[in-house]
Parts: C-alpha cells; structure tokens; sequence
C-alpha cells in the first residue's frame, strides 16, 4: 500500500506518453503521404532559420500585442516545464520537491515559475477577451466557426486551469512548509502562491495535504491530458513550430519551383533532333506520364504537409491576404486547414482499410478547396511574409492551380485568351512581336 | 530615340555591358511605354553601354507560370535563354519586376544565369558612381508614397533602392499604412492583371489607391508597369487625378534631369 501511489503515477505517466506515442506515429504515417523533396541544402541556415523565427519568436512580435502575450505564455509553457521535471521525480519516487537542495538557485526557479504563471494566466485571459469579447476579424472568419473556434477556447481553459492547480499546489505547500508537517520540507519562494495561502486559513493539516495531494495530481494528470490533446487541436504548433521553421523556404519568396517533369519534356519540345515517337530505348520502361500539380493531399509534398499540421489557425495570412481583404473567398488559413483536414480524413481511409487508400470520391480540389478561391490569389506573398511558423500557402495554390491549367485546362477564360496571346505572339496582349520595339519611334 | 539592338552591336562586334529587358508592358502598354522611354533617356545621358534585344525579346512567361501553366512558361523561358546566351549576355537590368523575380530566380535553374538588377537598384548605382545627379528641386518638398511592387519587395527583399531614389530628389517620403514587408498588393500580381477578379466587396486596387490617398501624396511613386496601370486606375476611379500623380521612379528622375 506504501507504494501505491508511486505505482499509480507511473502508470498514468506510461499511459499518457504511451498514448501521445501514438499520435506521433500516426502524425508522421500521414505527414509521409507527401511526396518526397530535398530539403538537406544548407542545414546551418536551417538551424539558424529555427532558432531565430521559432525559438526566438521573431516574427511572432511584427504583431506587439499579440506577440508579447504570445511570449509570456511560450515562456512560461518552456520554463515552466522544468518544474515539471521535478514533479516527475517526485511523483516516481515519492519525494518532495526533490531539486531543493540547488538552495538559492530553487529559490528563483520556483518564483519565477509562479510569476510566470500568474503573468500566463493573464496573458490568457487577455487572448480570451481578444476571440470572445473583441471579436478581432481574424477570429471570426468563415472557417473559424465549430470545432476551430471551440479549440481555440479550450486551449485557454486548459492553460488556465493548469495554472491554477500549479499555484494552489503551491500555495498549500508552502502552507504546510510553514507548519513543519513532516515531508513538506521548506524549499523555494513563493511570490504569487503565498496569497493564495491566505484562502487556506483556519484549515487543518489533513485538509491541506488533501487540496496539496489533488492539486498536484491534477496537475500532472493535466498535462497529461494537454499532451495528448495536441494531435487533435490546432495546438500542434507548440511542437510543429520547430521542424516547420527548419524545412521552410530559404529561396527568395518570389521563386517558384521550376517543374523538372516538363523541363525534360519542353526539352524535348525544343530539341530539332528529337523524335517524339520514338520507342523508348532498350531496357527502359515507358514511366507513367506524371501528374502535374496537386489535386489531393497525397501530390502535395511532406513539408507541406508538415505545414497543414503545424498551422495553428491564427489567421495573420488571411488578415494580410489582399484578396480576403476586399471580401474574395480565398483565406490562406482555409487552404492549410482543408489540407489538414483532408489529410486526416485520407489518413483514417487508409487506417480502416488495412494500410491501403480507397478512393472515397473525394478530393481536396473543389470538396474542401474551390477554384474560385484558388483564382482569388495574387501570388503577393502577404500570408508567407505573415506566418510566425514559415508555413507557405502560396505554394499549395500554385501546385492547385498547375493541376486545373495542366491536367483539367480548366483556367478562366481570360487567362486562356491570355495564355494563347503569349504563345502566339510571345505577349500576354494581342500584339505582333514584329512590334516590340516600336515604342523607339519617333522623339 | 536611340536605341540600339543587341543584334546590331553584336554584328559590330561591340557587345554592350547591359541588356535592357523591356518586357511586355514595357514594349506595347502605352502608359508603360513613357516609363521605358524615360529610363532609356537616362541610360542616354549617363553613358551607359547598353542594348534591347527589340523584336527578339518575347514575354519571360511570368504570367503564364503564376496562372499555373509550367509548360508554357518554360517554353518561353527556354526559348529566351537561348536568345540571351547566343548574346553572350552578362548583366540584365529591366524596369518590371516580375522580368526581374523571373529571369533573377526562376531561368537559372533552366541554364540562365545572369546578373540581374531592377531598374531602380541600377539608377541608385548610377547615383551612386555620380553618373546621373539629382538636382534642380522639381521634386523639392513634395510628398511622395512610394507603392512597395510585391515581386521586387517580399518577393526579393529590394525595398530601400526606390526609397532612397526619392528621399534623393528632396521629396518628402511618405509611407501608406501597409508599406514594405506587409506591403499590400495593387491587385496585378499572379496573372490577375489579365483576368476579370474573383466575386468580392471591392477591387483590391481601391483598396491600395485608398491607403494612399490616406497619406494624401502629390505624387504615388511606382516601381512596376502593372502596379502602375493598377494604381492609375484607383485614383480615376476616386476623381483625384487632378491632385495625385501616377509616377515610375524612372520618370520622376528623368523628369527632375530635365530629360
């Protein structure tokens, strides 16, 4: 019976670990769907790319207001975590605040701790007011409606109330430090949580050690429950963030992948010598012709995928987007969460069928993405420049747009008009090429 | 106007150090045929060695690659590069900056490497070497905006060359509410130029044209031929021709060299 406790923690660590595990591997099977792109062109680059937008936060804080409360709770969450160590240890062996004998140096880590809790707790209630009270635009978008909109709430409950149970453990610690109970052995100040002290007045020793106990576990349990509550929310990005920075864009933003499938065949074209129907030389299958573009999730590439799952919906690309600005469709933020969404939903159709796609009769083309939002885009890189976490909507427009011209010829029919124009007369307009330099003429 | 041909300085055996890419609006649209004339009057007067390739040029292919048509676009760019390495060409300069984003970042990979600049990095240089000076006070005290073009700014960072140009004529520079990195675009981009919009409140070129009258500019200072039909086309559509200009950063320094 001593030992029940620790046997109980250690299973629900096991558990939640276990199980978040899990989604991991689930995560990485779907991101895999992806089609295959070198990305292993400048690591130190990527590494400092990591550091600075993802670690660093540099592009969190182009935004002050939100980038500072963003700050005060990604440091808390990583600061704090540390404390979580120490729980940890504690709750395997049964000991209490076993880092006490750092001293001076505990001292500060758990008072900074409890400030950063209380500064988190209010950073989260100013990020509640923002998405329920103010209604800022970009939370209040088309796809922000259901699950995307209850996410974002639940995140802050849970954040608030892991803090909490932080401080009231705390507090009723520090209480019983105070009292001399045996284990409690005084360890670190308590700036925040010796207020909440005053709330435990008048209360008997067991009492205490029982608000102590379950604060404690609930805690943990918590986090636990937070761990694994990621796979399913928008909330990924806590740990996305960091291989999305590295594999992002290094090339400048207005460079767009040159198709090597259709270099050879425009070689081809060109070349004077080439025969076209020629058989395919000895030993050399004939390949199947690839497809040009992305019309599903599966033609997209890993990183983009990646990105899908990294988005946390926070809508500076759509608030940015000039054609969502002026009321168009297009959300950059939609096109990342149909791509997560029909992801998932590819991934759970392979699950059920024994590792094996079955074609559901859908798409991410016109089922979640509609061409009117993918003609809506400008190319002007507004939502890649927006994005805290290098996500880069912009290409998967681009590869959407390639599969409507290339393999539906379905463009508008301006840009048709327009695209005959370029091949005849090599101008978008109709004008001869015999023309070109006719604005010399004259003075 | 003077003008000369790479074919011609070629055959003289008398390459020139820089081709002048005038792209398609350069060539035929007949507002952005007064901003190459204005940038060759200044090549003129600075003495620079340079040449067209005139009726041997064809469209980069930018629209035709941002509408999704790669195939298109690397027939164009092929065809191009071959024309330029037949030249010999070392350094390009062009005055639209999807040209520029295009030949710059998008024709090496298909065996087109060149240097190229836009027009207003190259008029800074020209600045710069003393080659062209900025003096008489026509632009003295006015206000200008200058309209960030997204493929010259975030599409390849260029975002002081056109500024420093016109904090050069004594102007006095003002920024719209979206300026540089979150620069808002004029609506042209991605081979919208050459479409009808998608259903929406509002064009996006009024709402650019909006930010600017909000710094109430004398003059709105472009650096692309399609922003600048975009951005002409937003004050006609607010009645405020009368009292804002429309201006390329080539014409505001050719007209303040009395060119």
């Amino acid at each position: 019976m001593l030992y029940l406790p620790n046997i109980l923690f250690i299973i629900l660590l096991v558990a939640g670990i276990g199980y978040f595990a899990r989604n991991v591997a689930r995560l990485r099977k779907n991101i895999k769907l992806g089609k295959e792109v070198d990305v292993s062109d400048n690591p130190a680059q990527r590494w400092k790319n990591m550091a600075k937008i993802a670690l660093g936060q540099t592009k969190m804080v182009v935004r002050p207001i939100a980038g500072a409360l963003h700050v005060i709770v990604y440091l808390g969450f990583i600061i704090i975590n540390i404390e979580v160590l120490e729980i940890i240890i504690d709750g395997i062996f049964g000991t209490h605040r076993i880092f006490a004998p750092l001293g001076a140096i505990y001292d500060v880590l758990i008072a900074s701790f409890e400030i950063l809790a209380f500064l988190v707790i209010v950073a989260v209630m100013l990020f509640w007011i923002r998405r329920n009270i103010i209604r800022l635009r970009r939370f209040i978008k088309p796809e922000m409606k259901g699950w995307p909109k209850t996410d974002a709430n639940l995140i802050l409950y849970i954040e608030v109330v892991l803090m909490v149970l932080f401080l009231t453990m705390n507090g009723a610690d520090y209480r019983l430090q105070q009292m001399d109970v045996a284990h409690y052995t005084q360890a670190g100040v308590f700036p925040i949580s010796q207020f909440i002290g005053s709330f435990f007045d008048g209360m008997s020793v067991s009492s205490l050690i029982l608000v102590e106990r379950t604060a404690w576990w609930l805690h943990i349990a918590g986090i636990l429950f937070f761990l694994n509550y990621l796979y399913f929310s928008k909330h990924l990005h806590i740990l996305l963030a960091f291989p999305n920075t590295y594999f992002g864009r290094l090339k400048p933003q207005g460079q767009f992948r040159n198709l090597d499938a259709v270099t050879q065949e425009v070689k081809l074209m060109l070349d004077p010598s080439a025969d076209p129907f020629a058989a395919p030389a000895e030993g050399e299958e004939e390949a199947e012709p690839e497809k040009f573009g992305a019309s599903d999730v599966m033609d997209l590439s890993w990183v983009q995928l990646l990105s899908a799952y990294t988005c946390t919906e926070c809508g500076r690309c759509t608030d940015e987007c000039p054609a969502n600005q002026t009321g168009k469709k297009l959300s950059p933020r939609k096109i990342m969460m149909d791509t997560r969404d029909r992801l998932e939903a590819v991934g759970k159709n392979i699950a059920a069928n024994k590792g094996q796609f079955v074609a559901d009769g859908k798409q991410l083309l016109n089922d979640y993405i509609t061409p009117e939002e993918l003609w809506a885009c400008t190319t002007c890189n507004a939502c890649v420049q927006a994005c805290p976490v290098s996500i880069d909507p912009l290409s998967i427009i681009m590869d959407m747009r390639q599969y409507l011209v290339m393999e539906q010829s379905a463009a508008p029919t301006d840009l048709n008009n327009m695209m005959g124009n370029l091949e005849n007369n090599g101008a978008p307009w109709p004008f001869n090429q015999m023309d070109r330099l006719n604005w010399a003429e004259g003075k | 106007m003077k003008v000369p041909t790479m074919a011609e300085l070629f055959a003289a055996g008398k390459p020139p150090e820089i081709l002048f890419w005038v792209g398609c609006a350069g060539s035929f649209d007949d507002r952005a045929k007064k901003i190459t004339k204005a940038f060759v009057q200044i090549l003129n007067k600075a003495g620079v060695s340079f040449a067209v390739l005139g009726t041997e040029e064809s469209c980069t292919g930018d629209p035709a690659k941002r509408a999704g048509n790669e195939f298109l676009f690397q027939m164009q760019a092929m065809t191009n590069i071959e024309v330029l390495n037949g030249y010999e060409v070392k350094k390009v300069v062009t005055a639209c900056p999807h040209c520029f984003n295009t030949i710059k970042n998008e024709y090496p990979g298909l065996g087109g490497n060149y240097e190229v600049v836009h027009h207003t990095q190259f008029l800074r240089q020209l600045l710069e070497e003393g080659k062209i000076s900025l003096e008489g006070g026509k632009y003295k005290g006015k206000r200008i905006t200058y309209h960030d073009p997204c493929y010259l700014g975030r599409g390849n960072q260029v975002y002081e060359a056109p500024r420093e140009l016109i904090r050069k004529l004594d102007a006095e520079l003002v920024e719209m509410k979206s300026c540089k990195q979150r620069g808002l675009c004029c609506g042209a981009g991605g081979a919208q130029m050459f479409k009808e919009p998608e259903k929406g409140d509002k064009d996006i070129n009024i709402a650019r044209t909006e930010q600017a009258i909000d710094v109430q500019p004398e003059i709105i200072a472009a650096a692309c031929p399609f922003c600048n039909t975009m951005m002409t086309d937003g004050v006609k559509n607010k009645e405020k021709e009368a009292s804002i200009a429309v201006m390329d950063i080539a014409e505001l320094i050719a007209s303040a060299e009395n060119l």
